[in-house]
Parts: C-alpha cells; sequence; structure tokens
C-alpha cells in the first residue's frame, strides 16, 4: 500500500506539506515584518533560520524528485492543463531555492552577520557591496510576491479539480493513502 | 488489500454537478482564494494605511528633512573610525559573550550628529553620536549605536514620528512652530521630562571628550544562562571640558568633526566601556527614564580609536548600525525602541544602498588646522 501508483510517495507527500506549510509562514512573516515596528526583530529572527530550513528540504526534495517516480496526470487533465501544472511545479521549485538564497546573499551583501541561533551563524556567500545589497534586497521581495501568486494559481487549479471536476486530484498529495476506486460515488 | 486498488488509477467522476451546486463550489473556491489574498494584504499592512510602518518613519525623515540620495536619513554627517577594543576581563561574570574576555577585538565605526542634513553647519546642540561594530573571533557582532545625551526623548517609535513633524523648520517662518512643540509636549509628558535633563546637561567641547549612552536597556546573559538588565556607557578618558561658545567659528561649518580628526590624527582616543548593572524595578522599557545613579558600575575594558577616515573611503558607510546585532551573550530588552529602531534602519538602510553616493560632508585630507 506504500507504492500506490496514483498517488506520490510517501517522503514526497510529507515534504510537499511540510514545505506548504512552512512557505506559507515564510511569505506571511516576511510580509508582516517588513510592515512592523514592534515585532520586526523577533519576526526577522525566525524568518532567517526558517528560511535556511527551506533550502536544506529543497535540496533533499529535488534530489527525492530525481529518484521517484511520479504518478501519471489524471486523465482529466488537458495537455495544455498539464503543460501549464509541470511549469508551474518548476517554477516553485526554482522559487524554493532562489528565495532563500538571495536572502542569504543579501545579507551578506548587506555586510550583515547572518545568524541563525545563538552563536551560531552562516558564513557570507557574496562581497559586501551597496548596489549588490539593493538589487537582491528588491529581488527578494519580487520573487516572494511572484511565490504566492504561483501558490495561488496551484491551489486555485487543485481546488477546480478536486471541488468541479470532482476527479480526487488531491488524493495524489494526501498524507494518508488513498484508495482509487474504479465506481464513483456520488 | 485487494489487486484492483492500485492499477486503476484516478478516473473522472465527471458525473454532472447541479447547477447550485456547480455555483456554491465555484464560490467557495474563489472565497478560500479570496480570504488569502486578502490575509495576506492584511499581514503586509495594505489594509491599514494609518498604523505606523518603518517605511512611514522613514517618509517622515525625508519629509522634514528634504530627501538626501545616498545618505543615513537621520544621523546624516558623520566620519567613520577604527581601532580597537581591549577586555580586561571584568565582564566574563557579567555575560557569556566572547567580546569579554580579555584580549583584543578589532573595530570599525562612525562618529555622527543626529541630523538629518547630511551638509548642516556644526552645531553644539546637535546630538552627537558614537556607533561601533566589534568584529568577535568566532565570527559573531556586535554593533552598538550611542547618543551623548543622558536620556532619550522620546519612548517610542510613534513618539518619535510625531516629535519629528512638531520640532521640523515651519517653510513659512524657516523656524519649528512653538505651538507644535507645546501640543506634542502636552500630548507625551515623558518626553517633556526627558527633553528638561537633555537641556540640564553640559556639553562637552567637542567629540573627544563626550560620554555615549547606549540609552535603551538590554540583557547580559551569564554562563548559567541567567540575565541581567544592564544599559552601557563609552566613558572618555579625555578630559572633559565644556563647550565654549566664544571659541566656535560660525564660518567653520566642520568644525567639531574637523577637530576631532585633528585630534586622532595627533594620537588616538580612548573610552573606557562602563556597565550599568539594573536592579529589578528600574525601567527598561523606557529610554526616558535615567535609572538611580548609585547602580553597579562595572568597567569591562578600553576603546582605542587610532585611525579616521571619510565617509567616501570607508566601509562603516555601508554598515547598518542596527542596534539588535548583538553576539550570543547579550539580548535586546522589552524596550520597544529596540525593534523599532532595527526596523526603521534597515528601510533607512534599504534605501540608501539603492541611491547613487554623494561625497560626505566631512573630508580628512583638508584638516590639521
Ligand atoms: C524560503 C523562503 C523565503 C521566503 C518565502 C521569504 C519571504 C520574504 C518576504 C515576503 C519578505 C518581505 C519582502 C517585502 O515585502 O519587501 C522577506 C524579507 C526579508 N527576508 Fe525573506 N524569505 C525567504 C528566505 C529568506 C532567507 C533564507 C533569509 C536570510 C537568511 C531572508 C531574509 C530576509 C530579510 C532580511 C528580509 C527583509 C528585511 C528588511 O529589509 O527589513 N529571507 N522575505
Ligand atoms: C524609534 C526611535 C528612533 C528612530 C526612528 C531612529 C532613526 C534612525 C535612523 C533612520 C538612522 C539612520 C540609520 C542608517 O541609515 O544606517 C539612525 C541612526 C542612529 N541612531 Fe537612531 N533612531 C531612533 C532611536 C535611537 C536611539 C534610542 C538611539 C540611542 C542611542 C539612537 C542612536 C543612533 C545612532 C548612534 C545612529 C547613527 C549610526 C551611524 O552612525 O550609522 N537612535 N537612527
Amino acid at each position: 500500500m506504500t507504492n500506490n501508483p496514483s498517488q506520490f510517495a510517501l517522503l514526497s507527500r510529507i515534504l510537499h506539506w511540510l514545505m506548504a506549510a512552512m512557505l506559507l509562514a515564510m511569505l506571511f512573516i516576511g510580509a508582516a515584518m517588513v510592515a512592523s515596528l514592534g515585532n520586526y526583530h523577533r519576526l526577522v529572527a525566525i524568518h532567517r533560520p526558517l528560511g535556511i530550513m527551506i533550502l536544506i528540504l529543497a535540496a533533499v526534495r529535488l534530489v527525492n524528485r530525481m529518484f521517484t517516480t511520479l504518478p501519471p496526470f489524471p486523465p482529466t487533465m488537458s495537455q495544455r492543463e498539464r503543460f501549464l501544472a509541470s511549469a508551474s511545479e518548476r517554477l516553485l521549485y526554482t522559487l524554493m531555492f532562489a528565495l532563500p538564497l538571495v536572502g542569504w546573499g543579501m545579507l551578506s551583501a548587506g555586510h550583515y552577520p547572518i545568524v541563525m541561533f545563538g552563536p551560531v551563524h552562516l558564513p557570507p556567500i557574496l562581497p559586501a557591496n551597496p548596489t549588490l545589497y539593493a538589487i537582491l534586497r528588491k529581488a527578494h521581495t519580487i520573487l516572494a510576491y511572484l511565490l504566492f501568486v504561483t501558490f495561488l494559481f496551484h491551489l486555485s487549479t487543485v481546488l477546480f479539480h478536486t471541488l468541479i471536476i470532482r476527479d480526487r486530484l488531491l488524493n495524489r498529495m494526501a498524507l494518508w493513502p488513498v484508495r482509487s476506486r474504479k465506481k464513483t460515488s456520488s | 488489500m485487494n489487486s484492483s486498488d492500485h492499477n486503476s488509477g484516478l478516473e473522472p467522476a465527471c458525473a454532472k454537478l447541479r447547477r447550485g451546486s456547480l455555483m456554491i463550489r465555484l464560490i467557495a473556491i474563489s472565497l478560500v482564494i479570496l480570504g488569502i489574498t486578502g490575509l495576506f494584504a492584511y499581514t503586509a499592512g495594505w489594509l491599514t494605511p494609518n498604523v505606523l510602518t518603518p517605511t512611514r518613519i522613514i517618509d517622515r525623515f525625508e519629509q522634514v528633512n528634504g530627501e538626501h540620495p545616498g545618505f543615513r536619513r537621520n544621523h546624516a554627517k558623520g566620519v567613520c573610525i577604527s581601532g580597537y577594543f581591549e577586555s580586561n576581563g571584568q565582564g566574563v561574570g557579567l555575560s557569556k559573550a566572547v567580546v569579554f574576555l580579555p584580549g583584543r577585538v578589532p573595530i570599525i565605526g562612525r562618529f555622527a550628529l543626529a541630523v538629518g542634513q547630511p551638509y548642516a553647519a556644526d552645531s553644539a546642540h546637535a546630538v552627537r553620536s558614537m556607533a561601533l561594530l566589534f568584529k568577535l573571533p568566532n565570527g559573531e557582532e556586535w554593533r552598538t549605536g550611542m547618543n551623548n545625551i543622558p536620556v532619550f526623548a522620546v519612548n517610542s517609535a510613534q513618539g518619535f514620528y510625531e516629535l519629528l513633524l512638531a520640532s521640523a523648520a515651519d517653510p513659512a517662518t524657516g523656524k519649528p512652530d512653538p505651538s507644535k512643540m507645546s501640543d506634542f509636549l502636552a500630548r507625551h509628558p515623558e518626553s517633556a521630562k526627558a527633553i528638561q535633563l537633555i537641556r540640564a546637561s553640559t556639553v562637552s567641547s567637542g567629540f573627544g571628550d563626550s560620554s555615549y549612552n547606549s540609552l535603551d536597556a538590554f540583557r547580559f546573559i551569564d554562563a548559567q544562562g541567567s540575565a541581567l538588565p544592564v544599559r552601557w556607557s563609552m566613558v572618555p578618558c579625555q578630559p572633559f571640558e565644556p563647550f565654549n561658545a566664544a571659541l566656535s567659528r560660525a564660518s567653520d561649518t566642520n568644525q567639531l568633526f574637523d577637530a576631532l580628526i585633528a585630534d586622532i590624527h595627533s594620537h588616538a582616543l580612548q573610552w573606557h566601556l562602563i556597565i550599568t548593572v539594573g536592579q529589578p524595578g528600574d525601567p527598561t522599557a523606557e529610554a526616558t527614564l535615567p535609572w538611580p545613579p548609585d547602580r553597579r558600575q562595572v568597567d569591562v575594558g578600553t576603546l582605542t580609536i587610532d585611525h579616521v577616515e571619510s565617509e567616501d573611503a570607508s566601509p562603516a558607510r555601508d554598515i547598518n548600525f542596527d542596534p539588535l546585532v548583538l553576539p550570543n551573550g547579550i539580548a535586546g530588552s522589552d524596550d520597544p525602541l529596540l525593534s523599532a529602531r532595527s526596523a526603521a534602519y534597515a528601510e533607512s538602510f534599504t534605501r540608501r544602498e539603492g541611491e547613487s553616493k554623494n561625497p560626505s560632508a566631512v573630508s580628512t585630507a583638508q584638516t590639521g588646522r
């Protein structure tokens, strides 16, 4: 029952939901902190290590994806939909790497220590440089908003399939094993 | 488990939805997407234009001082310094931060006047500041910005925001409007008291014989993990001389900076880092209030400043002296100014790093007069 071919592998499903929660949390923490005076410091102190955790998990996830077979697309998805789904997945993977790397890079370029927790900090990955900092800081915002929009697109298509077409698309990613049925219940 | 469960794959459940049911489902999906978007917009502050944010504070600096691209939005006029801090080991019992282990750590920093206009003439009344970055051997940093006043004029970012406008020059008269200031003081009695204390303190002759105070409270965490409330000061080894207005030359717009540069060129300047340990009940969230004068003070080492450089040549220009860049063993207190400073400095830093740089008013070349 662990390798039901209509579902993603168990590790893939766990990584999917864990990272979905973390990325969504990061978007909200990021948006909240740059608008907050009172909670800015507390939120940035969570934002940095959580973002680096995402970078590590993104690497695990990419390797995992390369070594597992993906379930086939359901027949209810048209050629164009399949293309869009693959493209948005590739974009999401790219952003999972790009956002934390840009975050780390911009703090390096801004001459900041990259504090994780306690005395633990990361080395700079770029030289300190004002223009580089300014560009990466802007890029971090743009990429974060792009992630948010891509996420909304991803969520609405899954909801559309699950609630309107009712092809049980969501089951492919369900954390629990879902038996696929021949007959529909409705 | 039955094997037919496996190979069937997902099959469409395309039985037609009734119209009503379809509408409800479409509305539900739209509500989810709109709800998340709305929550995000709210979190980002887009729906609450009257709440004070870092952007709005920095906008106000630009509103009252004009735009000066490339410069700090406050403490805009300054000069960069370097040297070292020699710890005497007396701080080890107070905090586990490695900066307090006996030995030397390199320093870079910046002296500045707390003015928003980078080319303003030096004035005895402008607040003087010393900002330092301690580079610790394990790669950690301690950044601190200190002022030469005994207490801070406001206890909140909101207070600062209002004070900026109340003390801004009226475009019609070129002078601050006294009625705006008295309105502000009536609304902020804590600032009225603090400003009295600031006015009552005697101003020294220059940067070199000033004391610089953290004003905000912090916490020192020792090796056992227990925390002490502290404030700190850099107390000069140079003898105090009161500011002498008769000696000041109105024609010399950089007189305070030029004197500092000449001093450092002739000999290194030194300060003692004095830690004041608070007692339970001492206000830690009130930068407008002094602590009682009998609090324990510990001299934890000596700062030596032996180099001075124009902002145009120093990496310190492109450093954000964020007061919450702290090593393990030093932490912020419940003072709301700390997080607000962190946020506002980041916004000021981001703006100025993206702008083309203009030469600093203070040059180290043309001094020695
Ligand atoms: C993994 C995904 C990440 C996401 C989704 C994310 C998201 C965000 C968002 C939405 C903002 C607010 C942008 C704005 O409105 O201008 C932000 C700002 C920021 N992020 Fe990230 N971020 C991520 C990773 C990181 C990492 C790894 C670091 C550092 C190690 C980092 C450091 C920062 C900093 C320092 C700021 C802004 C601080 C300021 O200018 O005041 N981020 N981030
Ligand atoms: C909410 C209150 C405050 C606001 C909004 C504020 C604002 C600012 C801004 C915008 C800068 C320029 C930052 C940069 O671009 O790097 C600055 C610099 C500075 N502030 Fe504040 N400040 C506040 C409170 C304080 C307090 C309580 C102190 C106490 C000592 C202080 C000391 C300094 C110093 C020393 C600098 C200069 C750092 C340097 O030379 O780079 N500020 N402030």
